[in-house]
């Protein structure tokens, strides 16, 4: 539709906006993230706090889902062990393109406090990670904070971008 | 495009359909009501289960080789992490573990500042355990209304020592810090207001029909079951058996200060259910007297004893010798004497001991934790079995198991 | 070449111990003292051979024979009603004498008290299950098992329980180092990926103090990020949850209109 074609339907009172597809779509994704319920260790206890009555996830749109395959981010909130690893990578091979991960507190980042045999060095050894999140346990602010980072960095990719080779895929 | 990884297909050495009609369900260890990450095997005969085989170790992070290489004060943030719903009573197991070895005498302001501590943590852990496990069974609402009071709890506990969830507010010896101003008006507050929304918890629950069909009859643990699988807390006086560490065997103040010890004699998970919400009440009143009791305490919040725990931070400052002391203890650490203990303590999940051998080293030469959701986790294997499946979720959730301690 | 390490023990030691230092010891009373233990400790002596007796801390300390497990227990289940076992574990004896020693650690909830039954094997040796008496031993005799490699023998399930079944070696021995050894190291990745990607995912970084500025995979400087693998530079990056213009249709944080509580509502 050509532009005055709009100013003289908007002029007449019909609510037109002008965008291009690929905001309209990174909009839409950024503000209905559906994250997994995947709690491993303490910062889980956390992450339901975020969900629940005082700070309220939902007013972000994001609904948590207990499924990889209804989900868009993994919230990989806790320490990540050498037994459960491979389940981590199953979980994440089996979330549907476009997807993301949030690595929550100092364990998931880098195996923070449990420097022992039993406990992978840092998430990202398995799984390619959008967001690092500091902390033993992090605040719920905090995920608030990274979450709304997360969505920062949707906006800014295309919808229809070819999946960039990631270090880990 | 993506590569495949080389991961085989999980399942391949278990056969899921077989001649008699039997199914075999993999429950875990990324599930919603698994309450961290245990994984469950069960064999299924329509909706009946007919053998369970609890698998865990997911979480196990080797804290028990960690306390080997690290000094005894170094070791206490890591207990934090074990029962993370309610940290303080893990640094208080831990605590007196070591000075049961040490044998040290506590001040009494510190005990008073530690007995609110520990019963506010079990009021944080038991609203904790009654949202997951209401949400687990389908009560929503009351996830919401938990959770707000348990906020109000966190609250109090990060104006004490500035953490939300992993607190590390007992040390050994002592408490690091004498209350904040107006903490005992906020505390009194919050326990005031207490026990209105506990009746409002029973008021949605109690006579709730959804909540009595799931709870009643389900997951009966019997004594001799109780006694046989190591129960503990919770568990063990939902069967019927009155044993609190607090009562039998006091610790700290327990003695002093008048409680009961609510028993359940339906066996059953509505029974434990109407325990955990009476345990909350006794906590109140325990708080209460508590409350009384510090007032009339010296302002000592440290142990004396200059060989084992540094001196207070006014003297290191102005004494040569309080310096050296401190200065040694942080850096190489204490040498307790050579011998062993096991000191156990009534957290809210039930037993938490402290096995701790030690050799006269900076390190202890072995330290077993004994945590009680590990021996209640392999109850289950008794405990499903005959049940439907729908309800192995609210049996794990009534159990209030937490990860962090099975696996350790 | 290689710094010589200790084999045996690879667990942290101090850096410095005092020549003349004599480390004191935890009292050990005699059983007398105790009457419910005094007791307790004859009726054993008379059905079995005991080595050692005393009371540490107020909880009575017994060695037996390593033969007698399983009737020890089952005559403190049966007569001495000692109804709980809480806690069953091994120590790591391997380098001073090559032995485990097992403890029971028992609890009766009539008589109110605690009691720890103990015992040495040598390192191949095989004990008996006690989890036919109690079966909360069950999972404590495998995860011995798994920690330390004691085997037992009667168990109906003898399998690892914390670690992967695919483990190697036994974490909580003294030989076996905190930070795993070169199995440990590589499991996840080997499992995961396969061996050739040990090169493109690099060792585990056990250096919790390691700071490399120029490796932008694993390090950044806040205010300064810059994406993966390209060099870091000096410009400031803006940090922000949201563009500076703000985003269609969602509204953006105005302080000023918000309302802080004094008081819970």
């Amino acid at each position: 539709m050509a532009q005055h074609k709009i100013n003289y339907l908007s002029e007449a009172g019909l609510p037109v906006a002008l965008t291009t597809v690929d905001k309209l779509v990174q909009w839409g994704r950024s503000n209905s993230l559906w994250p997994m319920t995947y709690g491993l260790a303490c910062c889980a206890i956390e992450m339901m706090a975020t969900g629940a009555s005082r700070y309220d996830f939902d007013r972000f749109g994001t609904i948590f889902r207990a499924s990889p395959r209804q989900s868009d981010v993994l919230i990989i909130a806790g320490t990540l062990t050498k037994k459960h690893s491979p389940f981590m990578r199953r979980l994440y091979d089996q979330m549907t393109e476009p997807k993301w991960v949030i690595s929550m507190g100092s364990c998931a980042n880098t195996g923070g406090m449990f420097n022992t045999y039993a406990t992978v060095q840092g998430a990202d050894r398995i799984i390619p990670v959008d967001i690092y999140l500091p902390g033993c346990a992090p605040r719920p602010e905090t995920l608030q904070y990274a979450l709304m980072l997360l969505q920062k960095k949707i906006r800014k990719e295309s919808a229809s971008r070819k999946l960039k080779p990631k270090r880990l895929v | 495009m993506q590569k495949v990884n080389r991961l085989q297909p999980f399942f391949e050495n278990l056969v899921f359909e077989r001649d008699d009609d039997r199914m075999i369900i993999n429950f875990g260890p990324q599930h919603p009501s698994s309450h961290g990450q245990l994984r469950l095997i069960l064999e299924l005969d329509g909706e009946l289960v007919t053998k369970a085989t609890p698998d865990v170790g997911y979480l196990h992070r080797g804290m028990e080789k960690m306390a080997e290489n690290m000094i005894y004060n170094e070791f206490l943030p890591t207990t934090d992490r074990m029962d993370y719903i309610a940290a303080t009573s893990n640094n208080y197991g831990f605590a007196h573990a070591v000075e049961t070895l040490l044998d040290l005498e506590i001040p009494r302001r510190a005990q008073t500042i530690r007995m609110m501590l520990l019963e506010l943590n079990r009021i944080i852990s038991h609203l904790f355990w009654l949202a997951t496990h209401a949400l687990d069974v389908g009560a929503m609402t009351i996830f919401l209304y938990a959770f707000r009071e348990r906020e109000y709890a966190m609250d109090l506990m990060e104006d004490y020592c500035g953490a939300r969830l992993t607190h590390s507010s007992v040390r050994i010896g002592g408490v690091p810090l004498d209350l904040p101003e107006n903490w005992i008006t906020k505390l009194s507050k919050f326990i005031d207001k207490l026990p209105s929304d506990i009746a409002d918890y029973e008021g949605l629950l109690d006579q709730n029909r959804i909540w009595k069909m799931r709870l009643e009859g389900v997951g009966v643990i019997t004594p001799e079951m109780a006694q046989s699988w190591g129960c503990s807390g919770p568990s063990l006086r939902g069967s019927g058996i009155e044993w609190d560490i607090r009562k039998e065997e006091p610790y700290e103040l327990y003695d002093e200060v008048d409680f009961d010890v609510p028993v359940s004699t339906t066996f059953d998970s509505y029974g434990r259910y109407k325990l955990h919400m009476e345990e909350m009440r006794q906590s109140i009143r325990i708080i209460r007297q508590v409350i009384a009791m510090y007032y009339k305490t010296e302002p000592a919040i440290m142990a004396h004893s200059p060989e084992y725990i540094s001196a207070p931070k006014e003297d290191i400052m102005t004494q040569n010798y309080s310096l050296m002391q401190h200065f040694v203890l942080v850096t190489q650490g204490m040498r307790p004497p050579v011998g062993e203990v096991y000191v156990p303590t009534e957290s809210p999940k039930g037993e938490l001991g402290f096995y701790i051998n030690s050799q006269g080293g900076a390190y202890p030469y072995r330290l077993k934790l004994r945590a009680p959701s590990f021996w209640h986790t392999s109850l289950l294997q008794e405990l499903l079995p005959g049940q439907y499946l729908a309800d192995v979720v609210t049996i794990i959730g009534n159990l209030n198991i937490v990860f962090g301690e099975i696996d350790r | 070449m290689r710094k010589y390490t200790d084999k045996k023990n690879v667990q942290k030691k101090p850096y410095h111990t005092d020549r003349f230092w004599v480390a004191p010891q935890v009292s050990k009373e005699d059983v007398s003292s105790d009457e419910v233990f005094a007791s307790d400790l004859k009726e054993l002596q008379e059905n079995f051979n005991i080595k050692d007796a005393y009371i540490q801390r107020g909880q009575l300390v017994v060695y037996i024979n390593p033969g007698e497990n399983v009737e020890v227990l089952a005559f403190l289940k049966e007569k001495l009603k000692y109804n709980f076992l809480n806690e069953l574990s091994a120590i790591d004896w391997l380098e001073k004498s090559g032995e485990f020693e097992i403890f029971y650690q028992m609890l009766s909830t009539s008589k109110k008290k605690r009691l720890r039954i103990k015992f040495f094997i040598k390192e191949k040796d095989e004990i008996r299950t006690v989890s036919k008496l109690y079966n909360s031993a069950d999972w404590a005799e495998r995860e011995m098992y798994d920690m330390f490699g004691v085997i037992i023998t009667g168990h109906y399930y003898m399998k690892r329980i914390l670690m992967p079944e695919d483990w190697y070696g036994h974490p909580l021995r003294k030989t076996y180092p905190l930070h795993g050894d070169e199995e440990a190291s590589w499991y996840e990745i080997d499992k995961i990926f396969g061996k050739e990607y040990r090169d493109i995912i690099g060792p585990e970084n056990r250096d919790s103090s390691r700071v490399d500025e120029s490796d932008t995979y694993n390090f950044s400087r806040i205010h300064h990020e810059v994406p993966f693998g390209e060099k870091p530079s000096k410009e400031v990056t803006f940090t922000d949850y949201q563009e500076e213009g703000g985003v269609f249709l969602i509204k953006s944080l105005k302080k000023a209109d918000s309302k802080i509580l004094e008081e819970r509502p």
